[in-house]
């Protein structure tokens, strides 16, 4: 902006110097590298999206919501409806779990040394592989009880959730203003009320969005549930010990084992679809959600 | 904060009716209840990561022990010979984690510093809401779209270096494309903690926008760019399912560039479900190192990220 603007409203000033010639040279080469790296990185995204449309679109019926899954054909209706329960019991286990821890590390922990241990190992199960949280759940659930099951599944899931709750619920919490607590206490009000009242209220807005922004990231997770919830063509109301069909999974198995089926294949772009519309619906109420905060 | 409730209580006592003083012993019960719960489930962290560790070394100590050093070195991975051999995986986890960040480096530093300094006013907060909702898209469509578009495009336009279209070269660019929204939005995010009085400042002693970034802006987050840069390698190592549909899952070490191969979590996913005995135990080892390595890079990059959030709070 600045040399532009000396440059052109101004040409007296801008010497014929060779080194200035360079700088202006040298910023013009890298901002066009910079378009072009944004131009770059959108068209990939772009391609992305416009075939997850096209081919999901062209696939999409009634049935595909109303069928359950079949060798040929059918839809996905079971799969839908077990990663709906899933993703609903994991989030409420995540959600209880991850606000009371988050509630200890704000309120309680501080700056004290296990607290900063505990934040640091949550921060870097945050961002752990999620292959390895099935592997995890395998080896505790699955292996001794002998089969695979949706319980395996939801705790596969919470385990992934878990982090990201803990993360946003201390943060938020953080935010509350310490004045706001002082004057609860002074009230005469104990410190389990005040955090429950006070600071709850305060934070309620922002630990909603983490919640549905770590549910946004657990229903389109597929690598954890190979090992634990597996899949099944059959649908399954909430018989949590047995397989559960899930989405992920199918999109899976359509696109590898029986990607030799044409309508596999255009069933598995369907359910990609309906999973990114979702997850792409759940991180924008999200951030409607943490924008209301605000305003 | 509120540490004077408990202290004070014995003085709430003097002039309290019974009903008071049973309604103060009752909230400080729970008071004690409802810190001590809290703490449990925080600790449940810990505990967490800890049975991670311990049930992937337990599980996977009979591969580890038949196998020793040999599981690392060994360049084939045959389950019908029961040889387990973690070489082409690692070579494969290494080789794609390499070419995508190379390539998603400085793509997202492009795409960072135009958000940040060149874009116009009015496009800034789309477009940044697009970076950030881009990067929740789940990986299972990245690699669906790596196997149904862009490994056949490489084929049939490419076909001396892609043979097959799948490959390694091919999950990384997959990889890449995948986490340049996750890097870029770090790096925005990273870039907009430099007080605008010191870019200014910097613009009006006449600098161009490239010098305002790379003298003012980079050196007071190199640990936050370090750190963004970091944690987009940790997910490119641990990454599953973008990686599994395009890999090849070649399990013969063939230490070339664009050819076909596999890497760790691309193996487990690949042979797990129908594994028992040796292989699932090797298999559990091969997880148990993926977290290892995942661990400590991740540890690496929240070192230097919590350090820049010490120094510059938002």
């Amino acid at each position: 902006m600045t040399e532009r603007t000396m440059s052109e409203s101004s040409p007296h000033l801008t010497p014929s110097n060779p080194v200035y010639r360079r700088r202006r040279l040298f910023n013009r080469v890298v901002m066009a590298f910079c378009m072009a790296a944004a131009a770059f990185g959108i068209i990939w995204l772009l391609l992305i999206l416009f075939s997850l449309v096209t081919k999901g679109a062209s696939a999409l019926e009634l049935s595909v919501f109303t069928e359950r899954t079949k060798m040929t054909g059918g839809g996905l209706g079971n799969a839908i409806l077990g990663s709906l329960i899933m993703t609903t019991l994991a989030t409420i286990v995540g959600t209880i779990v991850g606000v009371a821890a988050g509630t200890w590390l704000a309120e309680y922990g501080g700056k004290s040394r296990l607290a900063s241990f505990i934040r640091f190992i949550n921060d870097v199960l945050l961002s752990a592989p999620s292959i390895i949280v099935g592997l995890y759940i395998y080896a505790i659930l699955v292996l001794p009880s002998g089969h695979f099951s949706g319980w395996a599944g939801v705790a596969a899931l919470a385990v992934l959730i878990i982090p990201v709750v803990i993360r946003s619920t201390e943060d938020m919490l953080k935010l509350v203003p310490n004045s706001l607590r002082e004057a609860a206490s002074a009230l005469g009000a104990h410190r389990w009320l005040v955090v429950c009242k006070v600071c709850y209220s305060g934070a309620r807005a922002g630990i909603i969005t983490g919640i549905l922004l770590g549910c946004a990231r657990i229903s389109g997770e597929t690598a954890p549930l190979i090992f634990t919830s597996l899949n099944s063509n059959q649908w399954n109301f909430f018989d949590l010990n047995s397989e559960m069909p899930n989405l992920p999974m199918t999109l899976y198995q359509n696109m590898t084992i029986n990607s030799f089926i044409p309508r596999q294949v255009e069933l598995a772009w369907a359910g990609a679809l309906i999973l990114t519309v979702a997850i792409l619906l759940l991180n924008i109420v999200a951030r409607v959600v943490s924008e209301r905060r605000k305003g | 904060m509120t540490q004077s409730t408990s202290g004070a209580s014995e003085d709430v006592t003097l002039g309290a009716t019974p009903t008071e003083q049973s309604a103060v012993k009752r909230n400080r019960r729970l008071d004690g209840l409802f810190e001590h719960t809290t703490r449990g489930f925080a600790l449940l962290v810990l505990l967490l990561l800890g049975t991670i560790m311990m049930s992937l070394a337990i599980s996977g100590w009979p591969a580890l022990s038949e196998f020793g050093w040999h599981f690392f070195t060994e360049d084939r991975w045959a389950a019908n010979l029961d040889r387990f051999g973690a070489l082409p995986a690692i070579y494969g986890t290494l080789v794609t984690s390499g070419i995508a960040i190379a390539i998603a480096v400085p793509v997202s530093m492009g795409i960072a510093i135009f958000l940040t300094e060149k874009c116009p006013a009015a496009l800034r907060r789309p477009l940044g809401t697009t970076v950030e909702l881009l990067a929740g898209v789940p990986s299972i469509i990245y690699g669906m779209w790596g196997v149904e578009v862009l490994a056949p495009f490489l084929q049939s336009h490419f076909p001396t270096i892609f043979p097959a279209g799948t490959g390694l070269a091919t999950a990384g660019l997959i990889l890449a494309v995948m986490i340049i929204p996750f890097i870029t939005a770090i790096t925005r995010d990273v870039m907009l903690t430099v007080p605008p009085m010191v870019r200014e400042s910097a613009y009006g002693l006449g600098c161009t926008t490239w010098e305002v970034t790379r003298s003012v802006i980079f050196p007071s987050v190199k640990g936050g760019l370090v750190g963004g840069v970091i944690l987009g390698l940790g997910r490119a190592l641990g990454e599953t399912m973008a990686v599994t549909f395009v890999i090849g899952n070649n399990l013969f070490f063939n230490p070339t560039v664009t050819g076909q191969g596999t890497s760790i979590a691309a193996l487990i996913a690949n042979q797990f479900p129908e594994a028992d005995g040796l292989q699932r135990s090797a298999l559990l080892a091969l997880g148990l190192m993926l977290f290892v390595i995942t661990f400590i890079v991740l540890a690496i990059a929240r070192v230097m990220l919590n350090r820049m959030d010490r120094r510059a709070p938002k």
